[in-house]
């Protein structure tokens, strides 16, 4: 009995499994990589895991595509999954690539500027600005900037 | 016959008011991309936001007696359709919004000259004016999905105007970058939770979500949502913990864009997480009291001493008014916390005040950055001799950042602590005249530096450009009046809380 339903527990809610492996997956790669390309790809990953969220959510079970006959007699034994959660992940699949688009365009920028796409590196370079603009203004301001 | 035909085609336009507060801003941003002329794009860009101007005042003059638009886009009732929806509430956000991006306008012309390589500005007017699409899009709808896909248009927007901003300094891309990551976080926690509103409820409406939510009770998922959603905005709102990216997207963003961003993108935000807890949750829930006592407002008490704290230790006077920013959202979310009427009105009007406040100076930062070519206390000091009018406004908006009787921030400072002492928590009362003291410790190592030291030798500063001084001193002085004619103001928060407060029975 308790098996059953531990059974029951994985493996019918094997859609929200996948979602919070893929989604934790994503978000660790975000926080853990140095690298800002990598960085992207584990945000891309995260967006995705909502995707699969969203359209699974949008399956019955025994449902079928959700398009209607061309003479439009619903055979109303007939079982429709639900299209809408689709059409919303459309939206979102749209916005994900911008991000993605805009994020690599930034990073190129930063390329250009920095000479390095590494989180590290970057911070030190950010680093020596903060010390430089420190010997010029924290003189006058007490030592402190 | 002719008259009448003209009546009944302004009958029709009034009518479709609130469709066209989006799509004429919307629609101006490909026109400026398309014409291409850089003398054009910024009249486009202007007549576009005043336009948009007027019709938040239209609009907000039909909804001030606590009466709902709504409006349905193309026709498809809601709640399948998608529907914009304003009351008293957002209306008045609204305002803000499009009143301040008016003002940032004029400004922006002669403050990116020195800023962005005039080859780009072109796009600059486009990004900026879909940024305000967005958040015109986010305050006005009343379609929860539809909130994030205006949300991602205002950020997507946002992070372009903030990397335009390494032209000055190359750090402006490192911050874009940051603000990429965490608002796409921020932004995709908030669509996970609008999933899991869907899948318990079946409806995206947000009028439609309330009436589920109600009848059915909480559940986990309900819960769940409520959680997402509420970190969600938390990254964009920049509420204590999750601020990490504020306060350098706001010091390398070009003047113009800290302005606007400043007045207006993290409002829109606390409205969004204002509807969400008021008119899509119920505030009686437990879940809902217990993460606003117990998180919210702990949080909100700690962003108001340690950014306050910050604040005072800067010496970059951009990076010090970003710290205070932080500071500020802690009070609004503060009065969010205390589930009263007037602890909501205190959040509204606070949320307009500090827009007009916080604008007002970091328009002043703008104008002593182009003439000295820098915001550190050391290059600015003494100029308020010699740019009196400028260091004028900076004055006036500073004392309504402590929050000094007779200004705007006085009023909404008074309005919190009301709320405060009547629910019964005076100890939050003087905890928030004591941050407030806090802000006269940074506030007066600024008015000292530009007043009571001496001009950096061989400097002779001019005054700002007219078209700078003139929209600053407009804020400036609204400033001053929203601080003596507290009846506009506090009317319009009043009856923006009765309306949230209703929740969805006043949504049917």
């Amino acid at each position: 009995m308790g098996f059953e339903l531990t059974q029951e527990y994985i493996l019918g809610h094997m859609n929200y499994w996948l979602f919070s492996v893929l989604m934790m997956t994503g978000l660790y790669i975000v926080v853990a990589k140095g690298n800002l390309v990598k960085k992207i790809v584990g945000l891309n990953i995260f967006q995705t895991s909502v995707f699969m969220l969203y359209i699974s959510t949008g399956k019955i079970t025994g449902g079928t595509a959700p398009i209607f006959p061309l003479d439009m007699e619903v055979d109303p034994n007939v079982i429709y999954s639900n299209p809408l959660p689709h059409v919303l992940i459309l939206t979102a699949i749209v916005v994900g690539i911008s991000t993605t688009a805009l994020g690599l365009a930034l990073i190129v920028r930063i390329q250009e500027e920095f000479n390095t796409i590494e989180e590290d590196e970057i911070l030190e370079i950010e680093r020596a600005i903060v010390l430089a603009e420190n010997a010029i203004h924290g003189d006058s301001m007490g030592g402190r900037a | 016959m002719a008259v009448v035909e003209t009546t009944r085609v302004a009958m029709t336009l009034y009518d479709h008011l609130p469709v066209l507060q989006v799509l004429v801003p919307l629609v101006s941003a490909p026109l400026i991309v398309l014409i291409g002329s850089r003398r054009l794009t910024w009249s486009i860009a202007f007549t576009a936001s005043a336009v948009s101007f007027v019709i938040a005042i239209l609009l907000l003059m039909q909804v001030i007696d606590g009466s709902i638009i709504s409006y349905q886009i193309g026709g498809w009732a809601p709640p399948l359709g998608i529907e914009y929806r304003v009351d008293a509430a957002n209306a008045f956000v609204l305002l803000l919004v499009s009143g301040i991006s008016t003002l940032v306008l004029p400004y922006a012309r002669e403050s990116i000259k020195s800023e962005i390589p005039a080859r780009h500005h072109t796009l600059f007017y486009a990004a900026f004016m879909l940024c305000l699409t967005g958040l015109l899009g986010v305050t006005i709808t009343g379609d929860a999905f539809n909130v994030f896909v205006f949300l991602e248009i205002s950020s997507l927007s946002t992070y372009v105007l903030i990397a335009m901003g390494s032209y000055r300094d190359k750090r402006a891309l490192t911050a874009a970058y940051d603000y990429l990551i965490m608002g796409t976080i921020g932004a995709t926690f908030f669509v996970i939770g609008l999933g899991m509103l869907y899948m318990a409820t079946g409806t995206l409406n947000m009028a439609d979500l309330a009436d589920r939510i109600a009848d059915q009770g909480a559940n986990r998922t309900v819960r769940a949502a409520f959680a997402f959603i509420v970190v969600g905005m938390g990254l964009k709102i920049a509420i204590y913990p999750l601020h990490l990216w504020l306060p350098r997207a706001y010091t390398f963003a070009p003047s113009a864009v800290t302005v606007f961003l400043a007045a207006t993108a993290t409002k829109v935000a606390i409205y969004v997480l204002l509807r969400f807890t008021f008119s899509v949750f119920q505030p009686k829930f437990m879940f809902e009291v217990n993460t606003l006592e117990f998180i919210i407002l702990p949080f909100a008490i700690l962003a108001m001493f340690a950014a306050s704290f910050i604040a005072i230790f800067q010496t970059d006077f951009k990076r010090m008014l970003a710290y205070s920013s932080i500071a500020q959202i802690g009070y609004m979310l503060l009065g969010i916390s205390l589930l009263t009427e007037t602890g909501l009105t205190a959040t509204v009007v606070y949320l307009f005040n500090h827009g007009i406040t916080k604008a007002t100076l970091f328009m002043g930062v703008g104008i002593l950055v182009l003439r000295s070519g820098g915001s550190f206390y050391n290059r600015i000091q003494g100029m308020g001799k010699t740019m009196p009018w400028t260091s004028a406004a900076i004055v006036i908006g500073g004392l309504s950042l402590i929050g000094v009787p007779g200004t705007a921030g006085f009023i909404s400072k008074w309005t919190l602590v009301e709320a405060t002492i009547e629910k019964g928590w005076w100890p939050v009362s003087i905890l928030i005249v004591l941050s407030s003291l806090l802000a006269v410790i940074y506030v007066w190592r600024v008015f000292e530096v530009l007043y009571l030291k001496a001009p950096l030798a061989g400097t002779n500063y001019k005054e700002a450009p007219l078209t700078m001084l003139i929209p600053m001193w407009i804020l400036a002085l609204s400033c001053i009046y929203f601080g003596l004619a507290t009846d506009v103001t506090l009317t319009a928060a009043r009856a923006a809380a009765q309306g949230l407060l209703a929740g969805s029975a006043g949504m049917f």
